[in-house]
């Protein structure tokens, strides 16, 4: 580098390992300049964190150890620097934001009373300055009524704000390094886009450096200005954003790149006419009916309606909070809907008891947003795919023939029928997911944040199985997502949900390119990468450079 | 992009389990001896009869309360019976307390709290009931049962076992609502699963790691308090060798004979000791999450 200040974050040879074990992360060399922004991207395992944690001075001292190189922060050996010293560091010179605003908040102390502590515990004793400061501070991140924000618990705030007050912790100090792990991860696209800005015009305005640590591709074409590349422990490729973008040097990077999910709607298709699934104005209410006089009620589904065919992928998008998840629970039976109608194949099973329900229950399954938890572990996966098909009196020796033939479908050999799911990937285990559910051949499938969990590359081929599937099979699958960009891949046709409420459906390709509803608007806009055509490592239009500095 | 929940994996997979408590208990040197002092119990209570020439009924008017002696190695009691035998026979009753009481507590705490846990009706129920039970202090209610029903080893374990099962209740019930919201639960019911092979396939299962551990505390405190029902005499009747009988029959001559407390009292001690360490090992070794506390 030519710049005549030293880089705030200097890395160098730094080799990290379980003790007694592998290598997790190999010679790693990096620097960040201060008001610059280093994006470290990779898929899960790449060690991403274990740096960050390494910078901070927190790694698990008991289970992994550093094995050689150098962290200089601003100057300073953190390697080297007493417990002490390292605990004045943090917050003071560097801090760090991290991925769950609500559990890096202490809930029974309100959020003001937090951001001083920092203060507190770096020297400043005049309670009044402090309060002043915190104030200051709070009214920096652009949270409205500092004052009442000053007071609140943190159960009051929404996650948005709640990572303000977070990253107003970090900075309240001026450090010179913020490290930043996926800190809108667990945030809704609207959101992430407002934290992105923030971060930002904080950086641009106080000349903080900031590590960066995402495995989305969209935030990193919108917030990094240079980029490092790891995959298993090893730094791939490290260079500015438009260099690692748009002209990869490395396969592995050129892959990633190519898979992150654009807002490019496939190719409209024909699809089948025979109605699969019709939903007519279906609701569902809590109302919680308390001991003494009336609960409160809540509308986590406005009557909503529509229709599924068969060969057809509908999407749902929604952000948290939106009803989508209560509209899937609905569909599948696991809650009862408060009122409307679900026909699948011809029979209304909105009411129908359980005994009843049963034989409609085959015609529409669930794959799981979670691969961790959706297969029970003490279960052999020969006996997970075949519990349906036993369920239904299929003969025994000829459901453990179609497991087989099911596991080769998805991608995985017959040898993994006598294995654990543990044993398994997060993306292998979805696809015995998808195998299961395939067992009873439903006519409906319920994809309820299937691939949110994946990593990019992984995402990518669940999305292809899934699109295979629909065609060979005819089978009729809604998709559901928080990520629009996801969305795009697949369907043929998109709602958009939100409050409980469908606001728009209709063809992906008018959804996504002529949206009618501002909310949907608001969704397209705040897609992360949505300036960037990955596929072709190019800018999606002649103006697209962000704004910078 | 919801965050890789691989920290919320489930707990390790049965079969995984025997391996890493076996390896943990290998490289314990606190549970081999506790397995040793519980292993000599055990055998004990089993081999009374061959390790003693005496009977533990057997009253001699010329030898009573006599110290320890090459024909009495633990000396006699009041009414001249070897208190060595006595304390052999006696560990026959405690562990037939313990293990009897654990097993129905353990069976009717499972069957509530499937009950309590998957019925959401029952639920409110059921709880209030367990709540009822576990405000009647323990004694008082071995007290009454004895004054209804006479002292006899059926009194003493349902006095035993009403106040320890409904905290088994709460322990199944806790679990069994966990695992109803597990996917791979709502998975099954989405397959058809039926009830009996839902809760038996992917709930039951669940409830064993916390049952066994919950099941060496059950059978260490009923050892305790069956002693003490007996102490106070609400236990067994008097005759029966039993080590809170035998306490409490020694209690007068204690400044006389004070074997007469200390044998019965020791081997209570060691056993339940035994038996209290090797649950803290099995719950360390059932749920990792404990074990990383430490």
């Amino acid at each position: 580098m030519t710049d005549p200040t030293p880089p705030v974050l200097q890395i160098r040879d730094l080799t990290i390992g379980l003790k007694a074990g592998p290598a997790l992360v190999r010679d790693l060399t990096l620097e960040i300049a201060a008001g610059e922004t280093l994006c470290v991207v990779g898929e899960s395992g790449s060690g991403k964190s274990l740096t960050s944690l390494a910078v901070m001075g927190l790694l698990d001292r008991e289970a992994l150890e550093i094995r050689g190189g150098t962290i200089g922060v601003a100057g300073e050996d953190v390697l080297a620097a007493t417990p002490k010293r390292l605990r004045e560091m943090r917050g003071g010179v560097m801090s760090m934001v991290f991925q769950e605003p609500m559990t890096a908040l202490n809930p029974v102390e309100p959020v003001g009373a937090q951001v001083e502590e920092v203060l507190r515990l770096h020297g400043e004793r005049n309670a009044a300055r402090r309060r002043a400061r915190v104030l200051e501070m709070l009214a920096e991140v652009h949270l409205p009524e500092p004052e009442r924000i000053y007071r609140s618990y943190s159960h009051e705030l929404s996650g948005g704000q709640r990572q303000r007050v977070v990253i107003c912790m970090a900075l309240v100090m001026r450090p010179r390094l913020l490290i930043a792990d996926e800190p809108t991860t667990a945030l809704d696209v609207t959101t992430q886009k407002q934290i992105l800005a923030l971060i930002d015009e904080l950086k641009a305005r106080t000349g903080t450096a900031v590590l960066f640590i995402t495995h989305d591709f969209g935030v990193v074409s919108e917030i990094a200005d240079r980029i490092c590349v790891m995959n298993r422990g090893d730094v791939v490729e490290t260079g500015t954003r438009d260099q690692v973008l748009s002209a990869p040097r490395h396969d592995y990077t050129r892959m990633l790149v190519a898979s992150v999910p654009g807002l490019v709607p496939p190719p409209a298709r024909a699809v089948g006419r025979d109605v699969a699934l019709k939903v007519d104005a279906l609701a569902k209410t809590y109302g919680a009916r308390g001991m003494f006089g009336r609960g409160r009620r809540v509308q986590a589904l406005r009557p909503s309606g529509f229709a599924l065919h068969r060969g057809e992928i509908v999407g749902i998008v929604g952000e948290s909070g939106s009803g989508k998840t209560t509209m899937a629970r609905c569909l599948s039976r696991l809650i009862q809907p408060t009122a409307g109608r679900i026909e699948l194949e011809g029979r209304d099973i909105s009411g129908l008891r359980e005994r009843a329900l049963r034989e409609s229950r085959r015609n529409l399954q669930v794959v799981f947003q979670d691969p961790f938890r959706s297969l029970n572990a003490r279960m052999k996966v020969r006996d997970l795919i075949c519990e349906g098909m036993i369920n239904y009196a299929v003969p025994r020796a000829s459901a453990h023939a179609r497991a087989g033939a099911l596991l080769e479908r998805v991608g995985l050999g017959r040898d993994a029928l006598d294995r654990y799911p543990h044993q398994f990937s997060g993306g292998q285990r979805q696809r015995i997911c998808i195998a299961r559910a395939l067992a009873l051949d439903p006519s409906v499938l319920i994809a309820d944040e299937a691939v949110s969990a994946l990593d990019v590359s992984v995402q990518r081929q669940v999305l292809d199985l899934l699109a295979s599937l629909r065609d060979e099979r005819d089978i009729a699958i809604l998709f559901i997502t928080h990520d629009l960009r996801v969305a795009a891949q697949i369907c043929d046709r998109i709602l958009v949900m939100k409050a409980g409420e469908v606001v728009e459906q209709g063809p992906a390709a008018r959804v996504l390119t002529a949206p009618d509803h501002p909310y949907t608007r608001d969704l397209l806009a705040a897609a992360p990468g949505r300036d960037w055509d990955f596929a072709n490592f190019r800018p999606q239009r002649a103006t697209a450079a962000p704004a910078h500095g | 992009m919801m965050p890789p929940a691989r920290s919320l994996a489930p707990a390790l997979p049965v079969h995984a389990v025997p391996a890493s408590l076996l390896r943990r208990a290998a490289g314990n040197w606190t549970v081999t001896l506790a397995a040793t002092v519980l292993g000599l119990m055990v055998a004990a209570a089993v081999f009374a009869p061959l390790l003693s020439s005496h009977s533990p009924l057997d009253i001699s008017p010329t030898t009573r309360i006599k110290p320890p002696s090459a024909a009495f190695w633990f000396g006699t009691d009041m009414l001249g019976r070897d208190i060595y035998t006595r304390v052999l026979y006696g560990a026959r009753t405690s562990l037939v307390v313990g293990v009897v009481a654990a097993v129905l507590s353990i069976a009717l705490g499972l069957v509530f709290g499937l009950l309590a846990g998957y019925f959401r009706l029952l639920d409110a129920i059921l709880m209030r009931i367990m709540d009822g039970i576990m405000s009647v202090p323990s004694i008082v209610l071995a007290v009454a049962l004895v004054a209804v029903a006479g002292s006899s080893l059926g009194t003493v374990l349902v006095a035993i076992v009403i106040p320890e099962f409904p905290r088994v209740v709460r322990l199944v019930r806790g679990v069994i609502l966990n695992a109803r919201t597990e996917p791979y639960v709502e998975a099954a019911i989405s397959m058809g699963t039926p009830l009996p092979r839902l809760l038996w396939l992917h709930m039951i299962p669940n409830t064993v790691a916390p049952l066994i551990v919950q099941g060496s505390f059950i059978l260490a405190s009923a050892i305790l308090t069956e002693a003490a029902l007996s102490f106070l005499g609400v236990g067994l009747p008097a005759e029966v060798p039993s080590w809170g009988n035998i306490m409490s029959d020694g209690r007068k001559f204690f400044q006389m004979l004070p074997g007469l407390i200390f044998f019965p009292g020791i081997f209570l001690a060691l056993t339940v000791l035994s038996i209290n360490l090797i649950g803290d090992v099995l719950r360390d070794a059932l749920d990792p999450r404990l074990a990383r506390r430490r």
